[in-house]
C-alpha cells in the first residue's frame, strides 16, 4: 500500500482562552489515501473545525500544536513555517471549500475578480496571463451555465447551488492535490445537495484528487465518502470504510451516535449526558463519563487505536462488548 | 367554498388557500403583482396526527404556516378550524380566533429576548391572553417547563445560559403554557446534533401522547419526517403535490417530484451517489412555470403538462397526487423503497 497523501498522527492542539487552556484536540489520527474521499464526522464542538484549521495552518494565534504531526506528501505541516504554508500549501496544494458560500464571497466584487485573486497568489508562474481562460474552463467543469459571463456577475446573481459551484471551482483553480470541504452542502436543499455531491465525486475522479469532507450528517457520508472517521471531544474514536462503519460500528460512541439517527433509532433515546468542556476534559478516554461499558481503566488511560483489520481502527479496548439494551 | 363541518372530523381544513406576498399598489409607478407563495393549497389535519410538511426552501412552507397561524393574511380560500370558518379576517382578529393554533419558531434562541429571563418570556403569552394572576402564570410556566423535561428553576435563567437542545425545549414550553391544540413546528430539529435531535423528537412524541396535541411538522429532513410523522404532504412552489400516509409515501411515491426528493435525500443506507434524480434548482417563486409548476424539471413531462394545471386526485383512499400523468408513470423503485 502506498503512503497516504495526508497522515495526521496523534495531533494535540490547545487554545488559550479566557477560562484557561482548552484542550480542543487530544489525539486525532487521520489518513487520507490518494484518490479517496474521507469523511470526518462529529457533533458540534468535537474539534472538526480545529482539525481543518491545523491542516491548513490557520489556527488562531492563541492556539498551539502540542504534539503530533500532519504529514502531507511527506512534509510535516504541523511544524512548517507560516510562509511555506501560505506560499506552497494553502490555496495551491490544498484547496478549501467553505461551508457558507454567501459568507465566503464578497458581495461587492464580481466573482471573477475574487476567483482571479486566488490564482494571482497561488497559481504556478508559468500560468501567467492564462488565469481567466483556466477559470472559464473550470466553471464549465463545475457546470456553471455560461462561464464567460458568469465571471462578470456578482454573488447575489447566483443561486445557492451555483455559488457553491463557484467556490468549488475556486478551490480547484490552482491544481490542488487535496480538497478540504467544511460541510459545503448544509445550506443546500437535498436535490441541489445531491447534485453538488455527485459533482464532487466526479471531480475527485477526473482530476485525481483526494478529499477531506467534514460533516455531521451520516447520510451525506453514505452518499459521498469512501472512508469515514468519527471524532468525539477531540479524540478519534473509530475509522473505517464507510459501509463498514455505518453497518458495524464498534466504538460505543459511534454505535450510540448511529443509534440516534432517525433512520435507525428505535427508542430515540439520545446519548445521556453532554459533550464535555474542553477546558476540563475527562481523563483517559474522553467518552468514559457517558459510556455504558466504561470501567476504571477507561478513566485513567487513553485507549490505543486497535486494528481488527487493516482499514478499521477503534480507540476502545472494550469494543467487542455488547451495549446494554437501553443504550444502543 | 363551504364552511360546513367536515365529516371525518378534521381539526383543520384548508381549501383553495392562496397567499400573495409583496403585492403593492404604489402611488406612482407600476403596480406589483406580488408572489403567490401559497398557490391553491388544500389540506386536512386530523386531530392527534402528526402531519409532515416537506419541501425545499422557497416552496412556501413557512408562508403557509404563517397564514394558518393568522399572522399573514390569506388572499383567497378558506380555513376551517374545528368546524368554524376562521378565514378572511384581519391579522389581529385572525390570531384571536385561532388561539388553538400555536407556532414554535425554528430558532428559539432568536425568538427569545436575551434580556428577559426564561420565565418572563414564557409568562408574556399568558399575560397577552389576559391572565392577570401572577401566581397562576408562574405556576403554569413551572408546569410547562417540567412538561418539557427542564428544571422549573430554569424560569430564572437567561437564554445565553442554555444549550441549543434546552432552548428548543423552552420554545416548546412557551407555547404549551397557552394550551394549544394544533402546534406548528417549523424545522424543530434544524441545527441540532444527532444525539440532541433524538431527545427532542422523543419529547415531541411524548407530549403529543400526553397532552393530545396535533402537529403540523415542517421539515426538509426526510429521515426525521419518516420517523415521526403519520402522514406527509409534499410541497413544491406553493402547491401540495402529494399527500399520503408516511409508509405509503416512502414505499410507493407517485409524484415525480416526491420520487426525486426521496431519491436525493441522504440516508444511512444511501449508496455512493451515481446519478442525480433531478437537475437544476427550483425557479424563483416570482416566476412559477405555467401548467404543472414542476414540468420544466420533470423527466416525465409532456407538452400538455406546460398547459394544464393538475389538481390533487385520489390515487388510493387517502393518497392524493397532483400530476397529470400519475397513471402512466412506471412503478419506479426509489432509493427509499426498502
Amino acid at each position: 500500500m502506498s503512503e497516504p497523501l495526508l497522515k495526521v498522527s496523534n495531533l494535540a492542539v490547545s487554545i488559550r482562552g479566557d477560562e484557561g487552556v482548552a484542550r480542543v484536540l487530544d489525539r486525532v489520527d487521520l489518513e487520507i489515501p490518494r484518490g479517496r474521499i474521507v469523511g470526518v464526522v462529529g457533533e458540534s464542538g468535537c474539534g472538526k473545525s480545529t482539525l481543518i484549521k491545523a491542516i491548513l495552518g490557520v489556527l488562531p494565534p492563541r492556539a498551539e500544536i502540542e504534539a503530533g504531526e500532519i504529514l502531507f506528501e511527506g512534509r510535516d505541516l504541523a511544524h512548517a513555517s507560516p510562509q511555506v504554508l501560505a506560499r506552497e500549501v494553502r490555496g495551491s496544494a490544498i484547496g478549501f471549500i467553505p461551508q457558507d458560500p454567501l459568507l465566503a464571497l464578497n458581495p461587492v466584487f464580481r466573482v471573477g475578480t475574487q476567483m482571479l485573486e486566488t490564482m494571482r497568489w497561488h497559481a504556478p508562474p508559468q500560468w501567467k496571463g492564462r488565469h481567466r481562460e483556466r477559470l472559464v474552463e473550470l466553471l464549465g467543469a463545475v457546470q456553471v451555465p455560461d462561464p464567460e459571463k458568469a465571471l462578470d456577475r456578482y454573488p447575489h446573481e447566483f443561486s445557492g447551488g451555483q455559488r457553491q459551484r463557484l467556490l468549488i471551482a475556486a478551490a480547484l483553480s490552482c491544481q490542488p492535490r487535496l480538497l478540504i470541504a467544511d460541510e459545503p452542502t448544509t445550506a443546500l436543499d437535498v436535490t441541489t445537495q445531491q447534485q453538488v455531491l455527485k459533482l464532487l465525486r466526479d471531480l475527485v475522479a477526473e482530476f485525481g484528487l483526494s478529499m477531506l469532507f467534514v460533516t455531521h450528517d451520516f447520510g451525506v457520508v453514505a452518499q459521498l465518502c469512501d472512508d469515514v472517521s468519527v471524532i468525539y471531544a477531540g479524540q478519534t474514536v473509530e475509522a473505517a470504510p464507510t459501509r463498514r462503519l455505518i453497518d458495524e460500528a464498534a466504538h460505543p460512541y459511534a454505535r450510540m451516535l448511529l443509534a440516534c439517527h432517525p433512520d435507525r433509532a428505535t427508542e430515540l433515546g439520545g446519548i445521556p449526558g453532554s459533550v464535555p468542556s474542553p477546558y476540563v476534559p475527562p481523563t483517559g478516554c474522553r467518552f468514559h463519563p457517558r459510556c455504558p461499558i466504561a470501567v476504571a481503566e477507561c478513566t485513567s488511560r487513553r485507549p490505543d487505536l486497535q486494528r481488527p483489520s487493516g482499514d478499521h481502527s477503534i480507540a476502545c479496548p472494550r469494543h467487542h462488548l455488547t451495549l446494554p439494551e437501553a443504550a444502543a | 367554498m363551504t364552511a360546513a363541518y367536515d365529516a371525518n372530523g378534521a381539526i383543520l381544513q384548508v381549501r383553495g388557500l392562496v397567499t400573495v406576498l409583496g403585492r403593492q399598489r404604489p402611488l406612482v409607478g407600476r403596480r406589483s403583482a406580488g408572489v403567490r407563495a401559497v398557490d391553491g393549497v388544500d389540506l386536512d389535519i386530523a386531530p392527534g396526527e402528526i402531519l409532515g410538511l416537506v419541501g425545499e426552501s422557497g416552496c412556501g412552507k413557512s408562508t403557509l404556516a404563517r397564514t394558518l397561524l393568522g399572522v399573514q393574511r390569506e388572499s383567497e380560500g378558506n380555513i376551517v378550524l374545528d368546524g368554524r370558518s376562521v378565514g378572511g379576517l384581519d391579522p389581529g382578529e385572525a390570531r384571536r380566533t385561532r388561539g388553538d393554533i400555536q407556532y414554535v419558531h425554528q430558532d428559539p434562541g432568536a425568538a427569545l429576548d436575551p434580556w428577559w429571563s426564561i420565565g418572563r418570556s414564557l409568562e408574556e403569552g399568558l399575560a397577552i391572553r389576559g391572565n392577570r394572576s401572577p401566581a397562576d402564570r408562574e405556576a403554569r410556566v413551572r408546569r410547562a417547563l417540567s412538561e418539557v423535561g427542564l428544571d422549573p428553576a430554569t424560569a430564572g435563567r437567561y437564554p445565553h445560559e442554555l444549550s441549543g437542545g434546552q432552548l428548543r425545549r423552552v420554545g416548546i414550553a412557551r407555547i404549551l403554557v397557552l394550551e394549544p391544540r394544533l402546534v406548528i413546528l417549523d424545522e424543530p430539529t434544524a441545527g441540532l446534533d444527532l444525539s440532541v435531535q433524538a431527545t427532542v423528537l422523543r419529547l415531541l412524541r411524548d407530549l403529543r401522547a400526553r397532552l393530545g396535541l396535533t402537529y403540523l411538522f415542517i421539515s426538509h429532513d426526510l429521515s426525521v419526517v419518516r420517523r415521526l410523522c403519520d402522514r406527509i404532504a409534499i410541497m413544491y412552489l406553493g402547491r401540495i403535490v402529494e399527500t399520503a400516509a408516511t409508509d405509503l409515501a416512502f414505499s410507493a411515491p407517485r409524484h415525480p417530484y416526491t420520487r426525486a426528493l426521496l431519491a436525493a435525500s441522504p440516508r444511512l443506507d444511501s449508496e455512493l451517489v451515481q446519478r442525480v434524480p433531478v437537475m437544476g434548482e427550483p425557479p424563483k417563486p416570482g416566476a412559477i412555470p405555467p401548467g404543472c409548476a414542476f414540468h420544466p424539471r420533470c423527466r416525465y413531462a409532456e407538452p400538455h403538462c406546460a398547459r394544464s394545471r393538475p389538481v390533487l386526485e385520489s390515487a388510493e383512499s387517502s393518497h392524493l397526487v397532483s400530476c397529470l400523468r400519475w397513471r402512466d408513470l412506471p412503478a419506479e423503485p426509489t432509493a427509499s423503497a426498502t
